[in-house]
């Protein structure tokens, strides 16, 4: 499977993200300058890394979501290919409208970065399939900005459509709903704020993380290389 | 500040104007000798920055040179923007502590973070990747309103530069004394990864090569912030507020990637980055370094504001700029790496052969003077010094014997001291973890980042003592450096060498510099003994107001290396069952101890003694046994004694507890001071090795799986207390302290 | 020349973390008559004059400069002065 990890200027973990990809997954992972469009379409999985995207300025995410490079990730997404924003690509991927609702400041207003425990709430997704659903997972997170909102009615069609991916265990930022992480409705679109890449060896305290991606490319093998 | 160039240098003379710009008057005499002629108002001000102690240590030079700082792994020593240490496999760590502390008094959020933008670009402009950032903070005790506000925007500066320009805050250390109440300190560490073919000097060489400057616009932020920076806190210096900087952590992160794209072109002589005193000082020390000179018109400087004047552009401090010298006809090739990230690089100037700094504006020259004059004969002075008489009282004094009756009260007290409690309010507003390298996050003695693509990994740690250094300097900065190299030791990395952040008071007060030169020497004399050699520095004096002085507090960053990941050990207990050792013997030495400061509020005494020897001696023993796998854990004894070591080693795992019995009287083996110690907990199966091996040590207790903190005692009632009752209390106390009302 | 200024805010409803502790901090100062307070930006464009400029300046507030999802926006049109 062959990723292209998106790099705006300010993202910072795109080389951590391509490193999960490439050197811990052992995929094809190349890093995109987003500026690069027009070649999209030789890859199979879109990764939108975390950082602060032209600093955060505005709104996180938001002048990033603005960019030419985005188009071709709405059609890449359009035909079911998988995109996956962690923390600032998940900002990213409200902002551009792929995912409904917005991230807010955190409730306590500051920074904050930690191991949290996630329920996988969902394991009916490209992305999850490897994960139990109920399961308790263990990764990282590192936000001022991860506090998700909605309205009432996305939030009933989110749980209607089972669009819920994780959910915090102990809330930390004041997420609606304890969220963490939600696809779009046809399921190949997951933005979440807590980072499965930071989360690949136990080395660095869990290896939780590994799995989602281990999902992905499973699936990927299934739909794709079989069928094609 | 509507000063322009249009004082006259007769006017600059008569009325003393270079005094108010931070000269001497034997210094402008000076400068009058090398022009040969008396400088107009640009050059004054050139040479007022230029010699104050921030960019000349013209006070610390004498100092400095006793530090040994060569070893065979030293690659670099002091000089260069930071030294450079040989990791092995053609890799080379790259580390440099500074401090930001007057702009953090004055403007605490950007102080603190313009403190963090400018360590790492001295990194980066070595040619490393910054890998990690540590910090060491003082502030005044946690009762005022002012000093909380302080202590949350210093945090929250580092935070939202650090944070957003993606370098993992991997640790620190802060600390809260009364002395630090006006004068907080904030010394920033950056720790880079550099292969040796990449490493780059801040050099000017080749006559007819170009000076770029790369980077953010010059505006009029921080004119003057070198020699501020030297000056004396007045009582009125929040009227001096236009002088900080405002930092800008995109701009700095694409600068990063830029410049590291540009070290790989060939194109690229030599590059620095403009931190104190700008462009002036940027531009002389590279072209004194190389023995060359330099020319530049400063109509080609890009510029954010408007009628800007040559004083303004060459003495800004505003951030994220590089000055850059490429082999002439390739400007081009380094310009469009800039131009990718959306930076403006500019040719400004170049390389001459006449050994003068030369400054052009609107066709005029605005100054010239010889460029050694600027770097190599900046005056140095050798000030006097006296032993301050409270030294003398210090030393006569006897042993402070002090009297607890209740020692789970007092356990808990200490605890609940915020120099000894949780930071854990600190460091989560850090990205510890961004680069997905950090092994050891923040909270343990050592934080600890692995090396990608190899077995290795370094251990950073920063600390200082600096109420040990108050009672006594010598003693105190023997214990700064050897408690540094412990904190590594017990992570299990061997010390590779430490960088200096020395914060003292005014240097021209005897005891003052008193201070410094003791300090300066326990600091040299255990760098030698625990070969950790000093390869780079930062000296910020004058950190007092109304005449009273900061306690003398030279911060000690090190870095050490693991061979194998395999060695990295935890601070805190494993597994119920493990058995508990102290290594080294416990004495009591309460000066300048955290109980002193709970039972008397204040510092006196002896502080603790330390024979370098016997340290080095118990670090190179727990090293060998950490490497040869029979340490569960390793913690080392410091402030609050043995039994808040013990506490902290249980607040990690929920459920631990541990049962330990104490010999010897109950409140010195407790809460003593006693240098050269640590806690560890070892296998019951490695006993016998590990006692072979390590003949210091004894086994007071085990590990136990019943979440009880047990500490019996000979005489007297001992400690029975749950550790979770304990743990709250730790890591609540810091914001306990920080919500409630003045 | 148009000076324009444009105003967001979080829509109401949302909760406002920042305006609610600005509030407890002046209530804490004794200004207790303070009974909310809501944290905004402003945004000053200077825009050059033209037909459809209020249709474009909402254009730019819908696209970029408010997010809809959790902001309200409105701006104000002035003549600028020349200098």
């Amino acid at each position: 499977m062959k990723f292209a990890v998106i790099v705006f200027p300010g993202s910072n973990c795109d080389r951590d993200m391509y490193y999960a990809a490439k050197e811990v997954l052992g995929e094809e992972a190349d890093l995109v300058w987003y500026e690069s469009a027009g070649n999209l379409g030789n890859y199979d999985g879109i990764l939108l890394p975390g950082g602060f995207s032209y600093g955060d300025y505005l709104r996180s995410g938001a002048v990033a979501a603005t960019s030419e490079i985005m188009q071709q990730i709405k059609e890449h997404a359009s035909k079911g290919k998988p995109v996956l924003g962690v923390c600032n690509g998940f900002q990213v991927l409200t902002e551009a409208g792929l995912l409904p609702g917005a991230l807010m400041r955190n409730e306590k207003l500051s920074f904050m970065c930690h191991f949290e425990d996630l329920i996988v709430t969902n394991n009916e997704t490209m992305f999850t399939s490897l994960f139990q659903t109920g399961e308790t997972i263990k990764l990282p997170i590192a936000h001022g900005e991860g506090n998700y909102f909605c309205d009432e009615t996305t939030l009933k069609d989110l749980q209607a459509n089972n669009q819920i991916v994780f959910t915090y265990e102990n809330n930390p930022n004041g997420s609606v709903a304890d969220i963490a992480g939600i696809v779009n409705k046809k399921g190949n679109v997951l933005g979440m704020m807590p980072h499965p890449e930071r989360a690949v060896e136990m080395l660095l305290g869990s290896d939780d993380g590994l799995k989602l991606f281990q999902s992905l490319v499973q699936n990927w093998r299934e739909s794709y290389v079989v069928n094609a | 500040m509507l000063l322009t160039h249009e004082i006259s240098p007769e006017k600059i003379e008569k009325d003393k104007i270079y005094q108010d710009m931070g000269l001497s008057d034997q210094e402008y005499d000076m400068v009058k000798t090398i022009l040969k002629r008396r400088p107009n108002f640009t050059e004054t001000g050139i040479f007022s920055v230029m010699w104050s102690e921030h960019c000349s240590y013209k006070t610390s030079k004498p100092l400095l040179k006793k530090f040994p700082s060569k070893a065979p792994h030293v690659l670099q020593g002091p000089g260069e923007g930071a030294g450079i240490i040989d990791i092995g496999d053609n890799q080379a760590v790259v580390f440099k502590v500074e401090s930001h502390n007057h702009p953090s008094a004055v403007e605490p959020y950007q102080g603190a973070a313009t403190g963090v933008g400018g360590i790492i670009r001295d990194v980066f402009s070595m040619g490393a990747r910054p890998i990690a950032l540590m910090n060491s903070l003082r502030f005044g005790n946690l009762t005022t309103e002012r000093v909380k506000y302080l202590f949350s925007e210093v945090v929250n500066g580092i935070a939202g530069y650090g944070n957003c320009v993606g370098v993992p805050t991997v640790g620190g250390e802060v600390q809260f004394d009364d002395s630090y109440e006006d004068n907080p300190l904030v010394n920033a560490m950056c720790v880079g990864l550099i292969n040796h073919d990449d490493i780059q000097k801040g050099i000017a060489t080749g006559v007819g090569n170009t000076v770029l400057y790369a980077g953010a616009p010059t505006g009029r932020d921080g004119i003057h912030g070198a020699t501020f920076a030297s000056d004396d806190l007045a009582e009125d210096s929040d009227k001096d507020r236009p002088a900080v900087q405002v930092g800008d952590p995109f701009m700095e992160k694409l600068l990063i990637e830029a410049c590291l794209e540009v070290i790989h072109s060939d194109a690229l002589v030599g590059m620095q980055d403009m931190g104190a005193a700008g462009l002036t000082s940027s531009a002389s020390e590279m072209a004194s370094k190389a023995g060359t000179g330099m020319e530049m018109d400063l109509d080609r400087v890009p510029q954010r504001e408007l009628n800007m004047n040559a004083y303004e552009l060459m003495l800004s401090e505003s951030q994220e700029r590089m000055l850059l010298v490429v082999k002439k006809g390739r400007e081009q090739e380094i310009i469009d790496i800039f131009e990718k990230y959306g930076l403006q690089a500019v040719a400004v100037g170049e390389i001459i052969e006449e050994q003068v700094f030369r400054i052009k504006q609107h066709g005029e020259v605005q100054a010239d003077i010889p460029v050694d004059a600027l770097a190599e004969e900046a005056p140095v002075y050798h000030l006097p010094s006296q032993e301050p008489s409270y030294y003398k009282v210090f030393q006569e004094m006897d042993n402070m014997i002090p009297a607890v009756t209740d020692h789970v009260d007092m356990l808990k007290k200490l605890l609940k001291q915020p120099t000894i409690a949780s930071k854990e309010w600190v460091y989560d507003q850090y990205d510890s973890m961004v680069q997905t390298n950090t092994v050891v996050t923040p909270g343990s003695d050592a934080a600890v980042v692995r090396v990608k693509g190899t077995d290795k990994a370094l251990a950073i740690t920063t600390d200082c003592n600096s109420r040990y250094i108050y009672l006594d300097p010598e003693t105190g900065g023997k214990i700064a450096v050897a408690e540094a190299a412990r904190n590594l030791v017990c992570s299990g990395a061997r010390p590779l060498g430490l960088t200096d952040g020395l914060n003292f008071g005014n240097p021209t007060n005897r005891e003052v510099f008193w201070q410094m030169e003791k300090s300066v020497e326990g600091m040299s004399e255990a760098a030698s003994t625990l070969q950790t050699p000093v390869i780079s520095g930062n000296v910020s004096l004058y950190n007092q107001s109304q005449g009273k002085a900061i306690f003398p507090t030279p911060v000690v960053g090190m870095v050490g290396l693991h061979e194998s990941v395999e060695h990295i050990t935890p601070s805190y207990f494993q597994e119920a069952g493990d058995l508990i050792y102290v290594i080294g013997e416990t004495k009591c030495e309460f000066g300048g101890s955290e109980l002193q400061n709970v039972l008397n509020g204040k510092y006196e005494g002896k502080a603790p003694e330390i024979n370098l020897s016997v340290e080095a001696k118990r670090q190179q023993e727990l090293l060998e046994t950490i490497q040869q796998g029979i340490i569960q854990s390793a913690h080392d004894i410091a402030e609050g004694g043995l039994a808040v070591a013990l506490a902290e080693s249980v607040f990690h795992d929920k459920g631990l507890g541990v049962s330990v019995e104490l010999e010897g009287d109950f409140t010195t083996e407790l809460f003593s001071e006693t240098q050269s110690r640590f806690v560890v907990s070892v296998k019951p199966e490695h006993q016998a090795q590990f006692e072979n091996k390590v003949n210091d040590a004894s086994q007071i207790g085990v590990v136990t799986a019943d979440g009880t903190f047990s500490v019996k005692a000979q005489k007297e009632d001992g400690i029975q207390e749950d550790v979770e009752t304990l743990s709250q209390l730790w890591k609540g106390a810091i914001p306990c302290l920080l919500k409630s009302k003045a | 020349m148009r000076n324009v200024t444009v105003y967001i805010t979080l829509k109401s409803g949302v909760l406002d973390p920042q305006g609610k502790a600005i509030q407890e901090s002046l209530n804490s100062l004794g200004y207790d008559e303070v009974q909310s307070a809501r944290v905004g930006k402003t945004i000053s464009l200077q825009i050059e004059d033209g037909p459809n400029l209020e249709k474009r300046i909402t254009e730019m507030c819908e696209k970029l400069l408010a997010n809809p999802v959790i902001e309200d926006y409105r701006f104000d049109v002035e003549e600028a002065v020349q200098s």
